[in-house]
């Protein structure tokens, strides 16, 4: 291959699509749109596409900057910066979990791993039972997985996984644990692995390359670098009749001094699950149970890294390929937290500040970078009675905070996770294995292992905990007392509302959240298309 | 994020601490412009982050003013509510009486040796309040994410870009 890689938003740009940025505006700025849909991501972008081929006219609002293929060049401090909501480094009050979440336009989708599966049949069977949701069947879910599928390219990966992927792989053979390739939503992909610094090749097919194009083809309008502040609602409790932004400063944080003001038939709320909620907050717009910002979840990732004989070079190859979810069936839904078992991809400054050591220990062990390997332990909260999540809240400045206090149903799942990715990484030939805890030392057995992790305290800030699925805190509910937005994501109360992001999940999802909010938001956005054409 | 109140109660370390805390995130005086003024750190606050940074990365070889540079950006790309804990973080660990009593940093920070250093980094690492763990977790990710995410620390952690790739980026 040779010759420059061609950058298809540049390009569509050039051919007169209406893009603004915010932070370029001279003046204030008052429009009207028949929908104004906030947030760009996986349930924004795929809202734009279905309501901008209605004949709609569309305007797509989005906190981040537009960075396409050209911008990205492989560089994690570059990506984190441009790409991330708080530079990568957004944390719980307590900062016991760091949060990975996108702000750009494709949201989270420019920068997630690719790794994409369907809503688990048992967490879709627990939301009909516990939530009222009665057709939300698997069979009734399929045709809308199946669209997003065909749309995005995702299909089980066919290459090789590289040996980061292996490693979880061998264990699960040796062990005997059930486990399978990962479905990914990409098309020609390099097998690159910088994915979460967008992808520099335009394979990852994102809602950047995909769903936002379509529907700026179509005459949809996108502003980048604007912060909703409110929606007000009017007199009567029931229809939002205007949006109300900040502009961004070219840094993407600083508020510009210019405003907008949208005046607009439909407001679709896809600002994210930590976003969505804050926007609600601040324009004190309440829900009649009382539950915006609540049970909001994060599937906590405890993480174990290993030093294998073999090199890995665990930056290298697409970072997802492999997954196992024995630990997901070895107890009741809503007993003792399930997880599902991953690897991350593992880059130098990441690295850097998610390995909790420091001095010369920290520089050994990142010295062996091309030879180490890491697993993930996602949990899966929100079903057991203790696993309630989090609260959404605002800090004086009316930025949100997520207060997702880490307690022992939590931690029981997260020593769990250790033990079940020791034991695994020992068994594909591990020398030696660390669980990701200020505590912990480089064990060398899996009988040493197990005894330390049996005896790590656990707590905020020792053990490191991330999140990159924020879910939860604006959800389906079949009545106005148990849910914030009915089953299509209309809010119970604010009728011209509707929510397609992850926020509406009653519980976590129980696997990477993606293709579950691509279906959620197509079905959602179809149904509000359908009544918006019929007037 | 918690208002600083909460911020520093959180830690449970007592009425002193919280008064010297107030006490030292009073604005100072603007400080003299020194050579190599940053778009963030003040000269003081360089200076606690040249004297750790060797500590914390186990490296006497750095690049310190590419550190702070790398650490001064990092704190610039962060909304202003947590850049305003950061400012309350150095103008702490600044006040030398809290650098004595609360860190246990004997030596202004320019002359404490890299014993006394690794002690206070592994104390509030392993501390029993939340405050001084988070404390140790902010430097450990403003300092790490300063050094790894430069390209002068690839080669010593055999971190390479993919071949091929690079050129043909537009």
């Amino acid at each position: 291959m040779s010759g420059r890689i061609p950058d298809p938003l540049r390009a569509g740009l050039a051919s007169g699509w209406k893009v603004f940025d915010g932070s370029r505006q001279v003046q204030d700025l008052d429009w009207k749109a028949d929908v104004v849909i906030v947030g760009s991501g996986a349930g924004g972008g795929i809202a734009a596409e279905v309501l901008s081929g209605a004949g709609l006219d569309v305007l797509i609002v989005e906190e981040g900057g537009l960075y396409s293929s050209a911008d990205f060049r492989l560089n994690e401090a570059k990506a984190y910066s441009e790409l991330y909501q708080e530079s990568a480094s957004r944390q719980t009050a307590d900062k016991g979990v760091s949060i990975l979440q996108g702000r750009t336009v494709g949201g989270g989708t420019t920068v997630n791993w690719t790794s994409a599966f369907r809503t688990p049949p048992d967490t879709l069977r627990w939301w009909q039972e516990s939530y009222g949701l009665a057709t939300l069947t698997p069979e009734a879910m399929r045709p809308w997985f199946e669209k997003a599928e065909q749309r995005l390219g995702i299909a089980p990966w066919q290459g090789m996984p590289n040996p980061n992927n292996l490693v979880l792989e061998r264990g699960c053979q040796a062990l005997g644990l059930r486990h399978a390739r990962i479905s990914r939503n990409v098309r020609g992909c390099w097998n690159l692995g910088y994915c979460g610094m967008g992808c520099p090749t335009n394979a990852k097919q994102s809602m950047l390359v995909t769903s936002i194009p379509a529907a700026l083809e179509r005459g949809a309008r996108l502003l980048t670098r604007v912060r909703v502040e409110r929606l007000q609602g009017d007199q009567a409790g029931k229809r939002i009749i205007s949006l109300r932004g900040s502009l961004l400063a070219a840094d993407g944080l600083t508020p510009s001094g210019r405003k907008l003001t949208v005046r607009a038939g439909h407001v679709v709320l896809a600002a994210g699950a930590i976003g969505s909620p804050a926007v609600m907050l601040r324009s004190d717009l309440p829900d009649s149970a009382d539950l915006t910002g609540k049970r909001t979840f994060l599937h906590p990732v405890a993480m174990s890294a290993a030093l294998m004989p073999e090199r890995i070079e665990p930056y290298n190859g697409a970072p997802q390929t492999v997954y196992s979810d024995h630990f997901m069936h070895t107890q009741s839904l809503d007993g003792p937290l399930g997880f599902k078992l991953e690897v991350p991809p593992i880059h130098p400054l990441l690295a850097g500040v998610t390995f909790p050591g420091f001095g010369s220990a920290q520089a050994e062990l990142l010295g062996r970078l091309p030879h180490l390997h890491a697993s993930l332990a996602l949990l899966r909260d929100g079903f057991h009675p203790d696993s309630q999540g989090g609260e959404v809240g605002l800090r004086g400045d009316g930025s949100p905070l997520l207060d997702y206090p880490l307690n022992d149903v939590v931690w029981d799942g997260v020593r769990r996770g250790w033990l079940a990715m020791a034991e695994l990484q020992f068994a594909a030939g591990a020398e030696r294995v660390l669980p990701l805890h200020t505590s912990a030392e480089p064990a060398s057995s899996w009988r040493q292992a197990r005894a330390m992790i049996e005896s790590l305290p656990l707590q905020p800030l020792m053990a490191k905990l991330v999140s990159a699925h924020v879910m939860g805190g604006m959800a389906m509910g079949d009545d106005p007392t148990r849910g914030v937005v009915d089953e299509w994501g209309r809010h119970w109360m604010w009728r011209n509302l509707t929510v397609v992001d992850g926020s509406v999940f009653p519980t976590s999802v129980g696997a990477n959240p993606q293709l579950s909010i691509y279906a959620f938001a197509w079905r959602a956005a179809t149904a509000l298309r359908i009544r918006l054409a019929a007037g | 994020m918690p208002s600083r109140r909460r911020f520093l109660q959180a830690g449970a370390l007592g009425g002193a601490a919280l008064l010297l805390a107030g006490y030292a995130a009073v604005p100072s005086a603007d400080p003299a412009p020194a050579d190599g003024q940053r778009r963030w750190l003040q000269p003081r606050d360089a200076e606690i982050v040249a004297a750790l940074a060797p500590t914390m990365l186990g490296r006497a070889d750095l690049p310190l003013a590419q550190v702070i540079d790398g650490v001064d950006l990092a704190v610039a790309g962060l909304p202003p509510a947590t850049r305003q804990e950061v400012r309350q973080l150095f103008d702490l660990l600044g006040n030398r009486w809290a650098r004595r009593w609360l860190a246990g940093v004997r030596s202004p920070w320019r002359q404490a040796g890299q014993a006394e250093l690794a002690d206070f980094l592994q104390r509030w690492r392993d501390s029993h309040f939340l405050l001084q763990r988070s404390a140790y977790q902010a430097l450990h990710q403003l300092i790490g994410a300063a050094w790894y995410g430069n390209p002068a620390s690839w080669a010593a952690i055999g971190y390479r870009l993919p071949a091929g790739v690079m050129e043909m980026l537009p």
